[in-house]
């Protein structure tokens, strides 16, 4: 339904692309409905999606949701053995991929894997006829979360739930033709997917960088003449490393969003001092809730980074104020509403929070979703959010279980408990930690390892540091207190 | 003649292109119009009323129309020349403040 209007409303607008060479409104719904009756005729029940960001992929967005077939993009990066439990729940599908994945793919269980080469070619035929609009309890996009435990959940996103969320936030086609959003968050990110459809939907012609790495962020920024994007935490102070070493200018660079993790303060401030011409959005949001519910505008960032009052200046560490189409609250334990000033778990109800996993609605029966976020709201009504409940390691815009790591720090055998932590980081906001017991004749050193966790996991997930000690703390109940061994380590500093 | 909607319902225009998805729907039937004519479900046949004096103004692509008191609120997904009205009363855009991009 967002295609077709905003092919309706300027069908000859270069939507993705660069400017001159690009995909127009009405050619890209043209393509989806070539892979709409493609998917169709494939019998799929799901369209996967394993790679870099490309034009494909809104391709295979558009067309999974035109032909009502689920839209699976997933964790590339994700190692063999998660990826084999994710490829049996999305049996019956099929998989688009990147050239150089399909053995990858093949080996551990997938199948029908089509290159993007492969795709294209099958949808290469002009098809005729209409397809309706898509039925807004259809589910839309499957995407995998981290989880609290290592077992990723499978969230749902119907289209009722993106299409409030577009058309509740996004003026549509209230953008300038000269627009250009650069998109670099992978697409099994919900922004991924968000960014495809708001800007679509505002007219905001979309740049894919298919991998990130700074410098040709800001080389493609400044050759597609790119007026927004979104960052995470680190690739916000890469960029603007990257800025500086190249002595690069981004005349046409005048929006920039940032969310999916905490970014350090230091960060925003020297964003607003390198470029005060550019309007900063903070958005803090969730899968679960369809991408953004409450933003930090541009005018506030300002406002916070003059004011010398410290009520308004901590503004720069908040995530702004609830969209108003959504109800915010922080409520304490027993689920009641707290005050401001209070902490407590961060709950939102409203027609973008979707709250659903595959064989599980967790909504409560008045429609609300608890988020598992710690946060508070100031007396303003701005909204702190301190972290996840669970202690799920937010490094980077990753989010890394600890339980995995714990697991396979405790198959070594000179390990006896371990406990794994997010202790704060400048550059990835959050960065990993283990905190080990060895048995008594055991003898391993922090080097072995951290090569033992890379080897088996991957390097993301590697622990900066690992600290030894004669035992771990536990509550009266046996629960481990990763609390005391945070303050602990981000005290120390090691 | 009011009607029971349902939120994401699609209707079309007896009188001209236009196209609604209903946003939010009152619990009550309305007596939804477009072009001072009864809408239609999106797939009936088109029609060709033409528009009653003064129920002109049309409607635009992407424009929302809602009646707060009511909880109606509709979103044009195709434009046409007659207004979208409750009875007699004329729907006006929902002028929401549009946001600053976040992804």
């Amino acid at each position: 339904m967002l295609l077709e209007m905003a092919a309706e409303g300027d069908p000859d607008r270069v939507v993705l692309g660069s400017h001159d060479a690009g995909i127009t409104a009405s050619d890209l719904l043209e393509r989806s409905r070539r892979a709409a009756i493609y998917f169709e005729k494939s019998g799929a029940e799901v369209v996967g999606y394993f790679g870099l960001n490309e034009d494909t992929l809104p391709v295979a967005l558009f067309g999974a949701a035109l032909a009502g077939i689920p839209f699976a993009p997933l964790n590339y990066r994700a190692p063999d053995e998660q990826l084999r439990g994710i490829l049996g729940r999305v049996a019956g599908g099929i998989m688009i991929a990147d050239d150089q994945e399909v053995d990858r793919l093949n080996g551990i269980g997938a199948t029908n894997v089509l290159t993007k080469a492969e795709f294209a070619a099958a949808i290469a035929e002009p098809v005729t006829g209409e397809h309706p609009f898509v039925d807004p309890e259809e589910i839309a996009v499957l995407l995998f979360t981290s989880g609290t435990t290592s077992e990723p959940k499978a969230a749902i996103l119907r289209p009722r739930h993106l299409v409030s969320y577009i058309i509740s936030s996004v003026e549509f086609l209230g953008c300038e033709p000269t627009e250009a959003q650069l998109i670099c968050v992978p697409s099994y990110h919900i922004a991924g997917i968000a960014a495809v459809l708001s800007s679509l939907y505002a007219g905001r012609r979309i740049m894919y960088l298919p991998a990130f790495e700074a410098g040709s962020w800001v080389q493609l920024a400044a050759d597609e003449h790119v007026t927004h994007a979104m960052v995470v935490p680190t690739m916000l102070g890469r960029i603007l490393n990257a800025i500086e070493e190249t002595n690069t200018e981004l005349p046409s660079l005048r929006h920039l969003s940032y969310g999916g993790g905490r970014m350090p303060l230091e960060l925003v401030e020297r964003t607003l001092t390198d470029m005060p011409h550019i309007d900063l959005v903070n958005a803090y949001g969730l899968t679960e809730t369809s991408s953004t519910i409450a933003m930090l505008t541009p005018d506030e960032h300002r406002e916070a980074f003059a004011s010398e009052d410290p009520v308004i200046r901590a503004r720069l560490g908040s995530v702004g104020r609830p969209l108003p189409a959504l109800e915010v609250e922080v409520r304490d334990i027993d689920d009641a509403p707290v005050a401001p000033g209070e902490k407590g778990e961060i709950w939102v109800r409203g027609e973008q929070v979707a709250g659903e996993y595959v064989g599980n609605n967790v909504l409560t029966d008045d429609g609300w979703f608890r988020t598992r976020d710690a946060g508070s709201f100031d007396e303003h009504g701005f909204l702190y959010v301190d972290g996840r409940l669970d202690d799920v390691i937010v490094r980077g815009a990753e989010n890394i279980s600890p339980g995995e790591i714990e697991e396979v720090l405790m198959l070594h055998t000179a390990v006896a408990e371990a406990a794994v932590i997010g202790i704060p980081d400048a550059e990835w906001g959050e960065a990993v930690a283990a905190v080990v017991v060895l048995h008594p004749n055991g003898e391993v050193t922090e080097v072995d390892l951290q090569v033992w966790v890379k080897e088996r996991l991957r390097s993301t997930k590697m622990p900066g540091v690992v600290a030894f000690r004669d035992e771990l703390p536990y509550s009266p109940t046996g629960k481990l207190l990763r609390r005391v061994l945070r303050d602990e380590l981000s005290a120390s500093g090691s | 003649m009011a009607i029971q909607l349902k939120a994401g319902a699609r209707l079309r225009s007896a009188v001209d292109a236009c196209e609604v998805v209903v946003v939010k729907a009152p619990a009550d039937p309305v007596d939804l119009r477009c072009g001072g004519h009864p809408f239609l479900p999106a797939d009936a046949e088109p029609a060709s009323e033409t528009i009653v004096d003064g129920f002109e103004g049309g409607t635009q692509l992407g424009k929302r129309y809602s009646d707060d008191e009511l909880g109606l609120e509709l979103l044009c997904t195709k434009a046409g020349e007659g207004a979208i009205s409750v009875g007699e009363t004329i729907l006006a855009v929902k002028g929401a403040k549009p946001l600053p991009a976040s992804d």
